[in-house]
């Protein structure tokens, strides 16, 4: 029984019962001055050597969020955000370009044994298993995001053979610009939402994605991010472009060293699929969430969007948010080309003073698209857990389907789950379903488990990861593991 | 005491620009899609509305009105208001009923600063029904009427306050029609004691060029029960929006509805129930069935309070697109603080199954009539919801009478 292994395990490593990965790595970081200004976004873009369309997009960025106010509408709240105390450019000092692991300084390496990413290529290769009967599993490619910098890109050159280009995306800026102009912004525009539009003046690093006509990745991508420094903001930008007939799938893991003062995160994740193209986006996200009393933990405000322009096209998210303190994030599909696919799989855990806020959108423009999203939230503690998702059919989304389900449980008398759908549609053939139930864990299932001896904390992991099984199916292998784990800790100290 | 005293300030402001002749404020005050509650409806056309007292009354085209909506042999007693003022007149049977004198001031629950709306009612009511039913009183049926009728644009703002005390039980029929390019805008406060039983079935048919906007506010005491139906038809605007308390243990309400919705009308059912108590229940089941380029709203919402244990509630919303260009806009939400509930909520768009119409056509049924028969069974669901089963024919002959008219 390896769930309950994994339950086990989980629960020993609870009893040192801190968050695991709250440990700071010193290293000399250069660091842009405090503020935000057209200087400091001059500052980040000559330090990155960007040519000049560029940073003008970045200003014209920077204008545009200088008119917006913050987005009100979520649930969650947090006293306003001081944008000027903070730093927007964070990067570890190295020698000049670490050609190989070797020359990468140690400390950081020790930081991600710590964080357990199969960096060394031999590590990697050692924990690639393959179960009797099962098909052979793939290696990992892993661009490691510290702070605001890529650091090193494994496999870069196994993938390149395949041509395919996966690097930073400062790196594709200058190997690859025709793509990063033609691509970047062109799903989530500069000036999307105010948090798009500061990420869009700020981004300081990210990974960037191209897989050309008809070409099945051979591994699965990998992006672990990882914010270290004090009163730094993260901006990562990902840009993933699958052309016709192409597939990839990409797996991007979070944690984050504990501190006091809450942080600033805000991503933008763009994809685009052309004709036949597949992407599969899993996330599992454990920043940290501020200790029980609420103090501390990251703000996590993300915009991540597919555009699924080819006809046939899948666009897939999954995600498993257990981290941070406040999470605004919905990953969301445009479906405009013909007979595309948008899917959307997501566990949401908050415990303590967390809230959480996501859910997704699904805009069908085109005939025959259909979408699935599946949205499974637990709040326990004293934390609220909102789904906020939308489903618009367009008038010409001929037969274009969608089936919704959203389901929540709370464990605790404290804490708050709630379901907010927007459906609309302007097509009569189309056709749209939404169920959502709220629960409690029930006190026949925890009496089964406890009368065959578990204890009240395993059985209550036990039922969650069954709860979830329909989401956590969808996870890529090494990730299913992850997050099962990462339930229970989430979950720690909410019952008995 | 005078009833301008009573009013909260913002709303004395509006009252008092009111007296001055400055509608221009209340204008101002019309909530825009920017707010959250008013994402689906626009009330930029409401705007023109002058907010002109309402004409004195032709009577004779009120009584014409009356006949036409009101089956004659029906034997109800009725309150009638035309043009916003109660016409005695019209009215009939009301000798068994206990009710007061109209006093403005009784804005207890439809506060100013809650809603604007709801200000614009306190600042402008004139008239209402304030009806008391007195304990362990069964006081059957009453029909309430409200018929607008009058050239130009004007505007009424009836305020009807309806008390049942503990053990009562009341079946009120609520009917809007009229005639003209009016904006109805009556608020209702409803409180119903312990054990005590309001059945609300209202039917919405006003005139295609006016304006409706309702809005009640029900307080459900232990074990009460509030079981209410709306039935929209008409206005080229409207929105009916509810806010239920249940404000005792083991208390229900049911806030069902149907909009039957052609031409370019919008209709919004708007709900927020609030579980403010354990061990209580709230149904909700809403159907548009939306024809043309009908544009049909709901938005529900489901409170449950920290101490709500045992909550049961359910909501469900269907949508019928039948034509190309009609539009739902559908939110049913949930919002919950306590963990020990069983609370599901469900939504269904889509255009009727070519399955069951094949199946009815393949027995002889034309198209047309097989299209209308599967409505009709669609909002019949809906209308046998409601507890007075006496109230099902009349609605049922409301959407016939519907159907009629469109064919």
């Amino acid at each position: 029984m390896p769930a309950v292994t994994e339950t086990r395990e989980a629960v020993e490593t609870l009893s040192q019962s801190t968050y695991k990965w709250g440990f700071e790595t010193d290293i000399e970081m250069e660091i842009a001055p405090k503020g935000l200004s057209e200087d400091t976004i001059r500052f980040i873009s000559a330090r990155k050597g960007e040519p000049e369309w560029l940073l003008e997009w970045r200003l014209k960025a920077y204008r545009a969020w200088c008119e917006m106010e913050p987005p009100l509408w979520a649930k969650p709240h947090h006293p306003p955000i001081d944008f000027q105390d903070a730093h927007y450019f964070a990067e570890p000092k190295k020698k000049p370009g670490p050609k190989s692991l070797e020359e990468v300084d140690p400390e950081l390496l020790r930081t991600y044994e710590k964080l357990g990413i199969p960096l060394h290529e031999q590590a990697l290769l050692a924990g690639v298993e393959v179960p009797e009967g099962e098909e052979a599993r793939m290696p990992v490619a892993v661009d490691a995001v510290f702070d605001s910098v890529s650091v090193v890109t494994t496999f870069r050159k196994t993938l390149e053979e395949a041509g395919v280009i996966f690097c930073p995306i400062s790196d594709a800026v200058k190997e690859h610009p025709e793509l990063v102009q033609r691509y970047l912004g062109s799903v989530v525009p500069a000036g999307d939402n105010f948090y798009a539009a500061l990420n869009s003046a700020v981004f300081t690093d990210g990974s960037f994605v191209y897989v050309p006509k008809g070409v099945r990745c051979p591994m699965e991508l990998s992006t672990y991010f990882r914010i270290n420094a004090r009163n730094t903001g993260q901006f990562e930008r990902t840009l993933i472009i699958c052309e016709d007939g192409a597939s990839v799938s990409y797996l991007e893991g979070c944690t984050a060293p504990q501190r006091d003062e809450n942080q600033l995160h805000a991503a933008v994740v763009e994809l685009v699929a052309t004709d036949d193209a597949s992407i599969k986006y899993s996330t599992v996200q454990n920043w940290y969430p501020g200790d029980a009393e609420g103090n501390g933990g990251i703000y996590n405000f993300v915009t991540k969007r597919g555009a699924c322009r080819g006809a046939r096209s899948k666009i897939s998210w999954t995600q498993v948010e257990t981290g941070s303190a406040i999470t605004w994030k919905y990953p969301s599909c445009i479906l405009a080309g013909e007979g595309s696919v948008g899917e959307f799989y997501s566990v949401a855990v908050t415990n303590n003073h967390q809230q959480a806020d996501t859910g997704t959108k699904m805009i069908h423009l085109a005939p025959n698209t259909r979408s699935t999203i599946i949205a499974k939230t637990i709040s326990a503690g004293r934390s609220d857990s909102t789904y906020r998702g939308l489903v618009r059919m367009m008038p010409k989304a001929r037969g274009a389907r969608n089936f919704t389900q959203c389901d929540s449980l709370l464990i605790g008398d404290q804490c708050g789950a709630h379901t907010v759908p927007y459906i609309e549609n302007r097509n009569m053939t189309a056709r749209i379903e939404h169920e959502a139930t709220t629960s409690k864990i029930s006190e026949d299932q925890l009496f089964y488990c406890r009368s065959r001896g578990l204890s009240e904390e395993d059985a209550v992991g036990l039922i969650v990861n069954g709860f979830c099984k329909d989401v956590l199916k969808e996870l890529p292998m090494e990730f299913a593991v992850e997050a099962q784990k990462l339930l229970q800790i989430s979950l720690e100290g909410s019952v008995g | 005491m005078n009833a301008i005293t009573t009013l909260q300030a913002p709303a004395l402001e509006r009252f008092i620009a009111r007296a001055r002749g400055d509608v221009s404020v209340l204008r101002g005050d019309l909530p825009t899609r920017a707010v959250e509650a008013w994402h689906y409806t626009s009330l930029r056309d409401v705007a023109k509305v002058p907010f002109e007292d309402a004409p004195d009354a032709d009577f004779e085209a009120a009584r014409a009105l009356i006949d036409a909506h009101f089956p004659a042999d029906l034997n109800m007693a009725r309150a009638v208001f035309v043009n916003g003022r109660f016409t005695p007149d019209l009215s009939t049977g009301l000798e068994a009923f206990d009710i007061a004198a109209f006093s403005p001031g009784s804005g207890a629950m439809a506060r100013p600063e809650r809603d604007a709306i709801a200000g614009i009612n306190a600042a402008l009511a004139q008239d209402g029904l304030t009806l008391r039913v007195p304990q362990d009183v069964d006081a059957g049926r009453l029909a309430l009427i409200s018929v607008d009728v009058g050239q130009g644009r004007f505007s009424t703002h009836p305020r009807h306050r309806i008390v049942l005390e503990d053990g009562a039980a009341l079946s009120l029929l609520d009917l809007n029609f009229g005639s003209g390019a009016y904006l109805s805008n009556p608020v209702f406060e409803i409180v119903v004691g312990d054990r005590a039983r309001l059945t609300h079935a209202k039917v919405q048919d006003e005139d295609c060029e006016a304006f409706h906007l309702a809005l009640v506010y029900a307080d459900v005491a232990t074990r009460g029960l509030y079981d209410s139906f709306t039935l929209t038809m008409g206005a080229a605007l409207s929105r009916h929006e509810v806010h239920a308390g249940l404000l005792g243990g083991h208390a229900t309400v049911h806030v069902n509805a149907a909009q039957l919705l052609d031409g370019d009308r919008h209709a919004d059912l708007t709900s927020v129930i609030t579980h403010g108590n354990p061990d209580c229940v709230s149904r909700q089941t809403v159907k548009n069935v939306l024809l043309d380029t009908s544009h049909g709203v709901f938005q529900g919402k489901i409170y449950v309070d920290r101490i709500a244990q045992k909550t049961d509630g359910y909501q469900m919303n269907q949508a019928l697109l039948l034509s190309d260009r009609a539009q739902i806009d559908s939110k049913p939400e949930l919002e919950i603080y306590a963990d020990d509930v069983r609370c599901s909520h469900g939504a269904t768009v889509g255009a009727l199954d070519e399955e069951q119409l094949f199946y009815l056509q393949s027995r002889g049924i034309p198209r047309d009539d097989a299209r209308a028969m599967l409505v009709r069974a669609f909002l019949t669901d809906a209308i046998a919801l409601i507890e007075d089963e006496g109230m099902h024919t009349l609605l049922d002959a409301a959407v016939d009478a519907w159907w009629a008219r469109r064919s």
